[in-house]
């Protein structure tokens, strides 16, 4: 008996059993169900659920791998006492994959990986169990998310916590997939942040072991965001950091992935290009703005927010994490805006606001995190006035009709 | 003035198996089947009961709701059966067929000098009001009420669907009878629609001929009334199929009902796809045989693989359909289906589906869903096929929390359960959205009239 026919008969067998949701999921990952359509439109198209996941998870994957090398090469630079001398990207390569790199990136990042997919996807199961319906893809993308935008330093003792809090509150509550308020890879990042901040927003998780150094071993592990917060002197070129040569988040540091990323997901239909393209648009006006303040001379060097006002506006969709936020998490369809011009609107919000969060809240510079999740939360409202334009369009219609 | 109807959104599933443009006399059958389940939300009374003779033409039930509106019998003969289901619920009404036809004769009628009331109790006398469905709601006319405006489309473009410019061909003359009766019951217009101008109801007096251009659902009468006369709240427009205004138009024109009418038998698991000249109600097997089905495991489908509905081998040709398809069935496993590369079905995004590579190219699809029931995740999609000023996720979310003043408000009135045949076709969650739409369109017509 092959292993198709295996697989069906227990699936007969565990049908209506509690278990059977836990079954169903393993199963329909290694076949396709062999559902058939039973009402309305007899024929279907090629995608589901899965499909539509397992590519967000694809365009991340250069990511996850260029964080892994970076998780070491950082290390290794910061024991060095400071990054080789960047010349051109491939010669810069040579440092960078590396096994030692590797290895470190394998120690440091696979763990945040497993513990990641482990607690949450554990977490749907049971759900799934307790609910009776059937385990939901959502978390294969967020699962994926959440180690790429976490410290390298992060402890698995906290990410856990943090995972179950936001699939649990972040989601679970709310109904599981697809009914969430806010994103839950996001979710779980802000528990970190708000729950652990002394750990989280200092400047040594960024590199691996900066945390246990002291005194004469000491090695810092600055974000660039954090350098120009404290007004200190940027270590790195935008070239750098355009490549992803710098420290900050396991995922988030090379724009020229997450462009390629980006490029995956427009091109497959799957992110919409509008809250990208809105996003970056939002972003540079704001750039703008405060670029023009300072050029005005109405906030002068002595302020705390002169370093980040004076940035050029495009640098800020370089630096940080704002490339990934706005691909890879604004462009979640289901917390975000769900109508095409609703969607114009939340991403040039989302880039907006997190412009102005970096600049204003030298605390914890990183502005995106916040901005999503602020817009997560008005992404109904926007809808509403969209859709609400559309009723009274027909309710116009039949005035114009009776009067 | 007649008006052009183009759209842009939506989308042409292009399937093996279109039906040849050559026509073949099916056998005779033997029994006929008129089941009452096909004409949405009537329950039946029964006229004829089992043992009665009855003529083609003569009335087998009528609806428990408007005891005008009957339904009649499309051959001669004797009713031999009427089955029943759970509940006593009538399912079908069985005739076998005498082997020579006789007519009910209704009178030949000249359509000129009649009045709209006249044509309309000749209409319902006759049994040939159930060919006029009413929008909002899409359920069979209240002839009580009269239209805004009578719509009817010219052109299918489902797929697979039979290619109206060859069933109606030389059918000119009935069609304008029918046309013209219809223009006397609507104080507006009798709009019909036609993709090209070589169709034969490109040149119909006493109606607007719009053409239409685009993809499908551009052939749905919704697309049409939505860009020539979107239909308000409480204002009501009615629906004839093409092919009915030949029977209607016969009816008229020599007093007689005759059910005959031309189906395209098509689907990848058909042998010789072709069109088949029978009668409503006709069994399946009369044509299907003689067409030939390629294997076992297949699905056959009264109307196009849209919108129609299974029926069994044994079963019989839908009252209201000019289309027969046959596919195969898809209820096997597809190792790692859902993330290997897929060059054999259709698909409306890109990810690693490479049908966007090869629109011109025919597949073969089963009935396989491709994937299991989920939540609505994927925003965005919908709209890029369905081409009405209508946010559709949100009036489905509306029709399956049964919030009626919401279905209202997002324009439940002027949408039908086939316009949401496409959005469930590129549904990445696999919801049923036309089941969605017909028990919110249900709920409405329950609730609000």
């Amino acid at each position: 008996m092959s292993l198709k026919d295996k697989l069906h008969n227990l699936k007969e067998q565990y049908k209506g059993k509690k278990m059977a949701p836990a079954f169903n999921a393993i199963h329909t990952f290694l076949y396709l169900p062999n559902e058939t359509t039973h009402s309305g439109s007899h024929v279907r198209g090629a995608d589901d659920l899965k499909r539509t996941m397992n590519m967000v998870i694809m365009a991340m994957v250069p990511c996850l791998i260029w964080g892994m090398f970076n998780a070491g090469y950082q290390h290794y630079s910061a024991i060095a006492g400071g990054t080789p001398e960047f010349v051109s990207f491939f010669d810069h390569l040579r440092y960078f994959f590396t096994l030692d790199n590797l290895l470190i990136g394998a120690m440091k990042v696979l763990p945040l990986v497993i513990v990641s997919y482990l607690v949450g996807l554990g977490i749907e199961f049971l759900f799934a169990v307790i609910k009776k319906h059937e385990v939901e893809e959502g978390y294969l993308v967020t699962g994926m998310l959440v180690p790429l935008i976490v410290p390298v330093d992060t402890p698995l003792w906290m990410l856990t916590i943090a995972v179950a809090f936001g699939v649990v509150i972040g989601k679970e509550v709310f109904g599981g997939t697809g009914m969430n308020i806010l994103n839950p890879a996001l979710t779980i990042r802000a528990f970190l942040f708000f729950a652990y901040p002394t750990w989280m927003s200092g400047d040594k998780v960024w590199v691996h072991d900066a945390v246990n150094r002291s005194g004469a071993d000491a090695i810092s592990g600055e974000t660039m965001l954090g350098m120009l917060a404290q007004k200190k002197e940027l270590a790195y070129g935008i070239d750098e950091a355009f490549f992803g040569f710098i420290p900050g988040s396991v995922g988030e540091t090379s724009t020229l992935l997450i462009i390629l990323g980006a490029a995956i997901l427009i091109f497959t239909k799957i992110a919409s290009w509008r809250i990208i393209l809105s996003g970056i648009v939002g972003a540079s006006v704001m750039g703008l703005i405060f670029n023009g303040v300072i050029a005005q001379g109405w906030i002068t060097e002595g302020s705390k927010f002169y370093a980040l006002m004076n940035l050029p506006f495009w640098q800020h969709l370089v630096i940080g994490g704002f490339a990934f936020g706005i691909t890879f998490m604004a462009t979640d369809p289901v917390s975000g805006a769900q109508t095409t011009k609703g969607k114009w609107w939340y991403g040039f919000l989302i880039g907006f606001f997190a412009v102005m969060i970096r600049v204003f809240n030298p605390a914890y510079p990183e502005g995106i995190m916040l901005a999503i999740l602020l817009m997560n939360v008005f992404a109904p409202s926007i809808d509403h006035y969209v859709v609400q334009g559309n009723v009274n369009k027909r309710l116009k219609r039949l005035k114009v009709k009776t009067a | 003035m007649s008006k052009d109807i183009r759209i842009k959104k939506g989308l042409d599933i292009n399937l093996v198996g279109a039906a040849e443009q050559s026509k073949v006399k099916a056998i005779k059958s033997n029994t006929y089947a008129i089941n009452p389940d096909d004409f949405h939300g009537i329950t039946p009374k029964i006229i004829a009961k089992v043992g009665t003779e009855v003529k083609a033409g003569a009335p087998l039930f009528y609806s428990k709701s408007n005891d005008q509106i009957l339904f009649n019998s499309p051959v001669s003969g004797e009713v031999v059966e009427i089955v029943r289901g759970a509940k006593r619920k009538i399912l079908s009404f069985k005739v076998l067929a005498d082997k020579e036809q006789q007519y009910k004769d209704f009178g030949a009628k000249n359509v000129a000098s009649m009045s709209g009331d006249e044509i309309k109790s000749h209409l319902l006398s006759s049994g040939c009001w159930p060919f006029v469905k009413q929008r909002p709601y899409d359920v069979l006319a209240n002839p009580d009420v009269a239209p805004k405006a009578i719509f009817v489309s010219g052109h299918n473009s489902a797929p697979l669907a039979a290619n109206l410019d060859y069933v109606l061909a030389g059918k000119e003359k009935e069609i304008q009878a029918a046309v013209t009766a219809f223009s006397k019951l609507t104080a507006g217009k009798v709009h019909l629609s036609v993709a090209d101008k070589s169709s034969p109801l490109a040149n119909i007096t006493d109606a607007e001929v719009h053409m239409v251009k685009g993809p499908h659902p551009v052939g749905n009468v919704s697309t049409q009334i939505a860009k020539v006369d979107p239909i308000n709240k409480g204002e009501i427009v009615w629906v004839v199929a093409a092919q009915d205004l030949v029977i209607i138009g016969e009816l008229l024109l020599t007093g007689k009902y005759n059910a005959s009418r031309t189906i395209a038998v098509a689907g990848s698991s058909v042998k010789s796809p072709k069109y088949y000249e029978t009668k409503i109600g006709a069994e399946v097997s009369t044509f299907i045989y003689d067409a030939g089905v390629k294997g076992d495991n297949v699905r056959m489908i009264n109307g196009n693989v849209l919108t129609g509905n299974t029926v069994a081998p044994d079963g019989h040709l839908a009252s209201t359909t000019d289309t027969f398809t046959v596919i195969p069935e898809g209820d096997d496993y597809e190792f790692f289906g859902w993330n290997k590369p897929v060059f054999n079905k259709i698909s409306y995004s890109r990810a690693l589906t490479f049908s966007w590579l090869f629109p011109k190219k025919k597949y073969d699809l089963d009935t396989n869903t491709n994937g299991e029931h989920r939540a609505f995740v994927v925003t965005g999609n919908y709209e890029e096929v369905f081409p009405l000023d209508i946010y559709p996720m949100q009036l489905l979310k509306a029709f399956s929390y049964n919030d009626l003043d919401e279905m209202e408000q997002l324009g439940a009135y002027e949408v039908a359960p086939e316009d949401f045949a496409l959005t469930e076709f590129v549904c990445v969650s696999k919801q049923n959205h036309q089941e969605l739409v017909r028990k919110g369109l249900d709920v409405m017509y329950k609730e609000i009239g």
